[in-house]
């Protein structure tokens, strides 16, 4: 299979179950062109490098890929680069983590803990034996997280949860999107990233009249050493941080109870055991990696590497997903081991973009894992592989049903 | 019979029933502790310190115990494992019988090994002048002990602190010394601080960070007195310096940062290579005798420690760099308890940090290698920055300021012995991305002792420092 097949496979929706093949074969050439102006890297010493190589832009606006519509403004974290990047990311982390505001995280914990207890009491006091673990547990506990500490009204939670759905659904990658439904996707997902902008626009407006709780207000009105940030830039980071702060936790949740569920014996292990919770957690993001790898980059200078020189100017994939599981990194790279060591993997990305929530989504995933170990008893998959969402970037289980016997207090 | 299961048999009976001594417990010894029980060692562990306390860390001394966050007592380092160890705790090694294979302790003792770890590090080099450097209120910095008799003095609010020395250690107690408000003189001998580790360009955006933080920084000068309460005095409390360009400074407290000396003095006799730059070994951590033959069951590790490096033309390295330790003591550990054809080398990308003035300083390579630098990356007006070492049209070292991130980039060249200068970044290019001269100072040239030093390549090259060491 040639690297331009592997890749278009692996995009297809009907692999999105597991890709995982085909970015073996892709592995064969660990920095491989996979269409005109674009390269996959799936080795995982490659990644290592280009994700720390300052050749390497993020900056969408250099991208040959059509950057998504609407995107000529201000550019949010992830898709700049230093110094505006760095800055952008000091004026976020000093109302998110340490030095400035320690305490953000860490106080979220007995929130997490009575959300997660009150959706299995929900699901207990339905009398059914069997529940979506996507939308009836994983899903709600994020994204209420993610409101309270950006400061976005949870009630508006049912409009921009069905726009940020279409977006991702839209922003097909693969071979899908030239189809008639793949079209319709796009266009929708066009409408409602308008409908998601001009809402947070007029968020960010109302925070820029009158200050309000949360992050984002905070970023307005910071009298840090950075000074605040503008409205524009605030929109884009306000997307950013409302999507990034709970859909990839949401998948890693959901990733979580399937791998265990696949797993013989891992469940209750885990029940047993729960110190062993966040390593096994650290292993299901090696293996099922909620952001399988993110389209900004692009190569500023001709790079060789691996045998391969990528010319200044095409886009750059760094598939964390496929180097995840490299067996010249990592012994048995299929196999779930949640006691595997120097698991150093790139299921939270790697060098200055480094996922800047990650230590709030292990918070939750642990909290939302412990509880769900504690309380379910004896839980299967109904339908394994379960059903996809779309999107290649954020992928995750649209449902995954299980049934169980109980659930305890 | 044959050889190979008469040695398969006498390896396993050695694990078994073997003796180990490790001779120094602080990081390296524990580490090695811990890796030789790993390895399946299950014979007799005995670990000597001179120190009464069980091994602690040492990087939190200069910072967070002195900053009065941490107490100086709660740095006790994690041990990973159970080691069923003999631990002979606030007794030092005093002699090392190689012939009868025994290490004498200051009690009287005398410990027999089958195989023998040195871990015994370094310890402060003390004020020059001992009368002077007995008077209250002078200080040096390297145990646990001695940072909690620091950070009280400086908890007592002195008058003014005056620091001697500005490398890392020196830097790092002159942040802290600012963070608490205190008054602070950094007198130096060089023209700039850390010029030993990171060389003249480095060292003035070190002396602009030092005195945009209030610290009085007087480089190029020399302490040459202290004196106590009454005029003149050499007793009591030390109230006064004098400096060598005339000045008098009061101070209340004095802290001597003039670096460390390796404690070998234990070994004198014993017919090793040692010297000033510590002990010389195989990258296998396999001690040399004084002759430069490799020994059988003498190992070496932590910042005693130098051994030839591949990336470094081979040249003895001695690396005082926590990360040194940890790895160094776990190769040797191995090596001890394996075949010649199992042996592992100790070859690491040497790498370091400090954190000072709000600035968070990361390393890797051997910097003071390097005779050129360049600025690749980000501002160094803003602090946030990072630089490349080059020697001979390759990158040999690398130090960020504030840009920790982009380690790994420069990490992989100085492996690969990649071109230097690098190719420039994509973006948040510096202004000026000329390389030019790094101005290391020549180390003959008395000033702050870098962490990292390259000995020469013959261990007997230096035959003029294999005489026991006087403190002076």
């Amino acid at each position: 299979m040639t690297p331009e097949a592997a890749w278009a496979n692996a995009m297809k929706f009907e692999n999105r179950a597991d890709p995982y093949p085909f970015f073996d074969q892709l592995r064969r050439t660990p920095v491989a062109r996979v269409a005109e102006k674009t390269y996959v890297v799936t080795g995982y010493r490659e990644l290592m490098t280009l994700a720390h190589d300052p050749r390497i832009s993020s900056d969408s606006s250099r991208s040959p890929l059509t950057p998504d519509p609407g995107d000529d403004g201000a550019q949010s974290i992830i898709r700049s680069d230093p110094p505006g990047h760095d800055r952008a990311r000091r004026q976020v982390m000093r109302h998110f983590g340490p030095p400035h505001s320690p305490d953000v995280i860490p106080d979220m914990e007995p929130t997490i803990v009575r959300l997660c207890n009150d959706l299995l009491d929900k699901a207990k006091a339905s009398g059914k034996s069997r529940i979506d673990v996507v939308d009836d547990f994983a899903y709600p506990v994020p994204v209420a997280v993610i409101c309270t500490i950006l400061g976005v009204p949870v009630e508006d939670e049912p409009s921009f949860h069905g726009w940020i759905f279409d977006l991702l659904a839209g922003q097909d990658l693969g071979p899908d999107a030239a189809t008639a439904e793949g079209q319709a996707r796009v266009e929708k997902g066009q409408v409602s990233s308008v409908a998601l902008d001009q809402y947070l626009t007029g968020l960010i407006e109302g925070f820029v009249r009158e200050p309000g709780e949360g992050l984002l207000s905070k970023l307005l009105h910071d009298d840090g050493p950075d000074g605040p940030m503008s409205p524009d830039e605030a929109v884009a980071n306000a997307l950013l941080l409302l999507f990034a702060g709970h859909d990839s936790t949401v998948n890693t949740i959901s990733n979580c109870v399937m791998t265990l569920l696949r797993n013989p014996g891992s469940f209750d292990l885990l029940g047993r055991r729960p110190e062993l919770i966040p390593g096994a957690i650290e292993e299901v993001q090696r293996l099922q990696s909620a952001v399988q790898f993110f389209p900004s980059r692009s190569a500023t200078d001709d790079i060789e590497i691996a045998g391969t020189t990528i010319p200044a100017g095409s886009a750059v994939h760094l598939v964390y997903s496929a180097a995840n599981r490299d067996p010249a990194q990592f012994s048995h790279p299929n196999r779930f081991n949640p006691k595997r060591t120097d698991n150093e993997h790139f299921g939270w990305g790697s060098g200055i973009h480094t996922c800047l929530g990650g230590p709030l989504a292990r918070l939750e995933v642990n909290l939302a894992l412990e509880t769900f170990v504690r309380r379910v008893k004896n839980p299967h998959l109904v339908v394994d592989p379960p059903p996809y969402r779309q999107s290649q970037i954020f992928r995750g289980p649209r449902h995954l049903l299980i049934d169980f016997d109980r659930i305890s207090d | 019979m044959n050889t190979a299961t008469l040695i398969a048999d006498a390896v396993s009976t050695f694990k078994s029933e073997g003796r180990i001594v490790i001779v120094g417990a602080s990081l390296a010894g524990l580490r090695a502790a811990e890796a030789l029980r790993d390895e399946g060692f299950d014979g007799q562990l005995t670990i000597i310190g001179d120190e009464r306390h069980q091994p602690y860390d040492r990087p939190p001394l200069s910072k967070q115990v002195l900053k009065g966050w941490v107490p100086a007592d709660h740095t006790e380092l994690p041990q990973m494992r159970e080691l069923d160890a003999d631990w002979r705790l606030g007794v030092a090694a005093v002699g090392l019988d190689r012939v009868n294979m025994e290490v004498h302790l200051a009690d009287g003792d005398k410990v027999p090994f089958g195989r023998m770890l040195i871990a015994t590090g370094t310890r402060a080099r003390q004020w020059f002048n001992p009368k002077e450097a007995a008077l209250e209120g002078v200080f040096t910095l390297r145990t646990r002990d001695d940072a909690a008799r620091l950070q009280a003095a400086l908890m007592a609010g002195p008058g003014r602190v005056l620091i001697v020395g500005s490398g890392f250690i020196g830097s790092e107690m002159a942040s802290v010394c600012r963070e608490l408000g205190l008054a602070v003189t950094v007198a130096e001998r060089a023209d700039a601080p850390l010029v030993g580790a990171l060389g003249g360009v480095i060292g003035e955006i070190a002396a602009e960070m030092q005195r945009d933080h209030g610290v009085d920084l007087r480089s190029g000068i020399s302490v040459e007195a202290l004196e106590g309460a009454p005029e003149g005095s050499s007793s009591g409390h030390v109230r006064r310096a004098r400096l060598s360009d005339g000045t008098v400074l009061d101070v209340d407290v004095v802290v001597a940062s003039l670096g460390s000396i390796r404690n070998i003095e234990w070994l004198e006799g014993a017919g090793l290579a040692t010297g000033f730059w510590g002990v010389a070994c195989d990258a296998g951590c396999r001690a040399f005798d004084i002759n430069g033959v490799v020994t059988d069951n003498i190992f070496v590790a932590g910042d005693i420690a130098r051994a030839p490096h591949v990336l470094y033309n081979y040249e003895f390295l001695s690396l005082e760099h926590w990360d040194n330790a940890v790895l160094g003591a776990a190769v040797a550990a191995r090596n001890m308890v394996r075949l010649e054809t199992d042996r592992v080398p100790h070859l690491p990308l040497p790498s370091f940090w400090s954190g000072q003035f709000g600035v968070n300083i990361k390393g890797v390579g051997v910097c003071s290698f390097g005779d050129e630098i360049v600025i690749t990356q980000g501002s160094t007006k803003e602090r946030r920055f990072a630089a490349a070492y080059g020697r001979d049209g390759r990158i040999v070292g690398a130090v960020t300021f504030n840009h920790g991130k982009w380690l790994e980039y420069y990490g992989a060249m100085i492996e690969r012995s990649a071109p230097f200068p690098p190719p420039p970044p994509g973006y948040d290019r510096p202004a000026d991305m000329t390389p030019v001269p790094a101005r290391f100072p020549d180390p003959r040239v008395p000033t702050g002792t870098p962490d990292v030093v390259l000995t020469g390549h013959d261990p007997t090259e230096r035959g003029a420092e294999f005489r026991p060491r006087k403190e002076r």
